[in-house]
């Protein structure tokens, strides 16, 4: 599956512009991915290729559009070297895996991908890069199916039950 | 070992001591959704088995994105999502009360000591008051619908001591900036930022918000300052409670220490296309600008506009630039008219628009063409953030912007005769 090779701080304006944020399906907002910085993307990209970034991957805003219009698009997996924090989470929730991949700068655009999440490495050409095991505790819940999959099977979890007022 | 007022928040929100680095489920004390965001995190609360939700009196719900709505699309999301909070009895403050984060916090919907999570990543303003808050995404907001409660890493805290007076027209817009340029896009990921030192005791409520709100901008998960005086006198007027001490001991870990000396501090400009960009304004004055933005949740307060028409004064805005003003909420505006600014923007050539996003949204109203230049007030300055990519987006502060309005060029504000 090919790559498509972005730089450092790609944001989720950039990811998905904010004049799509009517929209919450993920096929409509895929075809806007990228929309502006990169246009080819929506109207190439095609199920099971890989998105690449470099640092801070995700960062801005929390709009899980981005995520999603990934999703959309046939996206399963976004390598970088770092990801912002509210992307990672939200990347997990809608089932996009985001793997940290120190190497990643040495992906180029077009190339062919493998991830193997069991043996933490990739494979970009045949050349093998090692990657870094999901956070023990996310790692617990993509294996329960997602975010929603476990809250579906959980009754309860210690919450603030006294009303405010 | 002494704890940071991060670990202090949550070891209380716990019911034990929890120390940064542990991942823990938390109940939190308030929530906050809306119009982009909340469509989603309701029909992930439904698509979680959610029936009713943990506790209607902690959830809010506005509008203040595409306001009044811009399309059909915005115009079905609000009339879901007004269903939704007629059906739950969620309190919906409707397009009615402003930006969003202004909105808590005149509400007194975060406090001190308090967790509180907003389906939109410059929920870290509510530092300001002491709370601990973070942005999340619309998934993690279904969960917290449900169950009241989410799965947090507890975060290291970054200390960020500020000290130094600020010289005539420099404010906490261009402490920010300049902080941001020091940490870098992604220097405070996964940490919390405390603002502490003289400066900061000394600094307002609107400029601590401005503070707190840009965290994010250096991948923080939280911004805070320890809950003061000034914080409580705040607190009185907007919530029943009693005072009580939160702060981080001195002996807590902190991953890092830095210092900031604001007495030489210039006025900053961040240019494009990253916040992190700051740079004192004079290397970028002169530079034309087609849109000047003054208002959003990081600079629409009174005081932020107040600035501004100080530095405008009895002047006109540029023939050739458009100014756009937006008070950051109805409580806001109504003391931006009383005190007679309103007359004073539009007198001057301003649009002054009811409070909402405005053209940070990027989508609703004010975008800029190709090849144009944006200076706005607000947050961000990413490619294509209020509009054409191949448009650029400059911040500043308030008075920045005015002075720059007045000349049609990125100008020093100092350089403003009185």
């Amino acid at each position: 599956m090919r790559s498509w090779k972005f730089g450092d701080d790609i944001d989720t304006d950039a990811i998905i512009p904010g004049r799509f944020l009517t929209i919450n399906d993920p096929k409509e907002l895929a075809k806007h991915a990228f929309e502006g910085t990169r246009d080819a993307f929506a109207r190439e990209v095609t199920a099971g290729d890989v998105v690449v970034g470099g640092r801070n991957f995700g960062c801005g805003s929390s709009r899980e559009h981005a995520p999603l219009a990934l999703v959309g698009a046939g996206v399963r997996v976004v390598i970088a070297r770092s990801f912002a924090r509210i992307f990672f989470r939200n990347a997990v929730n809608v089932g996009l895996l985001p793997v940290v991949c120190e190497n990643a700068d040495q992906i180029p655009d077009d190339a062919r991908v493998i991830v193997n999440t069991k043996k933490h490495e990739i494979k970009v050409d045949g050349k093998k890069f090692p990657i870094e095991p999901v956070p023990a505790f996310m790692q617990g819940i993509i294996d329960a199916g997602g975010l929603v999959a476990y809250a579906k099977n959980t009754k309860e979890v210690p919450a603030c039950t006294k009303s405010r007022r | 070992m002494g704890q940071t007022i991060v670990e202090k928040i949550f070891s209380k929100n716990c019911g034990r001591d929890v120390q940064a680095g542990e991942v823990v489920m938390t109940p939190v004390d308030g929530a906050m959704i809306h119009d982009i965001t909340g469509p989603l995190a309701i029909q992930k609360f439904y698509e979680m088995g959610g029936k009713t939700v943990f506790d209607p009196e902690r959830i809010i719900m506005l509008f203040d994105h595409q306001v009044p709505a811009d399309s059909i699309e915005a115009a079905q999301n609000q009339a879901g999502m007004r269903k939704f909070a007629a059906e739950q009895q969620i309190h919906n403050y409707d397009i009615n009360e402003g930006v969003c984060h202004q909105v808590v916090l005149e509400k007194g919907r975060a406090a001190p000591g308090e967790i509180v999570v907003g389906a939109d990543s410059h929920t870290c303003m509510y530092g300001a008051t002491g709370a601990f808050a973070t942005g999340i995404g619309s998934t993690d907001m279904g969960f917290v619908l449900k169950f009241g409660a989410l799965y947090f890493k507890v975060p290291e805290t970054i200390r960020a001591e500020v000290t130094g007076k600020f010289s005539d027209r420099v404010g906490a817009k261009d402490l920010i900036l300049a902080i941001a340029a020091d940490i870098g896009a992604d220097g405070a990921t996964y940490q919390a930022i405390e603002f502490c030192g003289k400066t900061i005791e000394k600094m307002k409520m609107p400029g601590r918000m401005t503070c707190c709100n840009m965290a994010i901008e250096m991948g923080a998960k939280a911004g805070i300052v320890a809950p003061d005086t000034i914080t409580w006198n705040y607190m009185k007027k907007k919530r029943k409670m009693s005072r009580f001490e939160l702060f981080s001991d001195e002996d807590a870990t902190f991953s890092e220490r830095r210092t900031y000396d604001v007495s030489r501090l210039e006025p900053q400009v961040a240019v494009p296309h990253n916040v992190d960009q700051g740079v004192p304004v004079g290397k970028v004055a002169g530079i034309h600008v087609d849109q000047v933005f003054i208002g959003s949740c990081t600079n629409g307060r009174f005081e932020d506009l107040a600035e501004a028409a100080e530095v405008l004064g009895k002047k006109s805005f540029a023939p050739d630039v458009r100014v756009i003003v937006i008070p950051a909420s109805r409580d806001e505006y109504i003391k931006v008219l009383q005190a007679g600014l309103i007359e004073q923007f539009v007198r001057a050539g301003a649009l002054v628009e009811a409070p909402c996003c405005g053209p940070c949204m990027g989508g609703a109203f004010g975008l800029i063409g190709p090849g144009e230049v944006s200076l706005s007030t607000s947050n961000r300055n990413f490619k294509g953030r209020q509009g054409s990519t191949e448009g650029k987006v400059y911040l500043c502060s308030p008075a920045t912007a005015a002075a720059s309005a007045i000349t049609g060029e990125i100008t020093d504000p100092r350089e403003v005769l009185r």
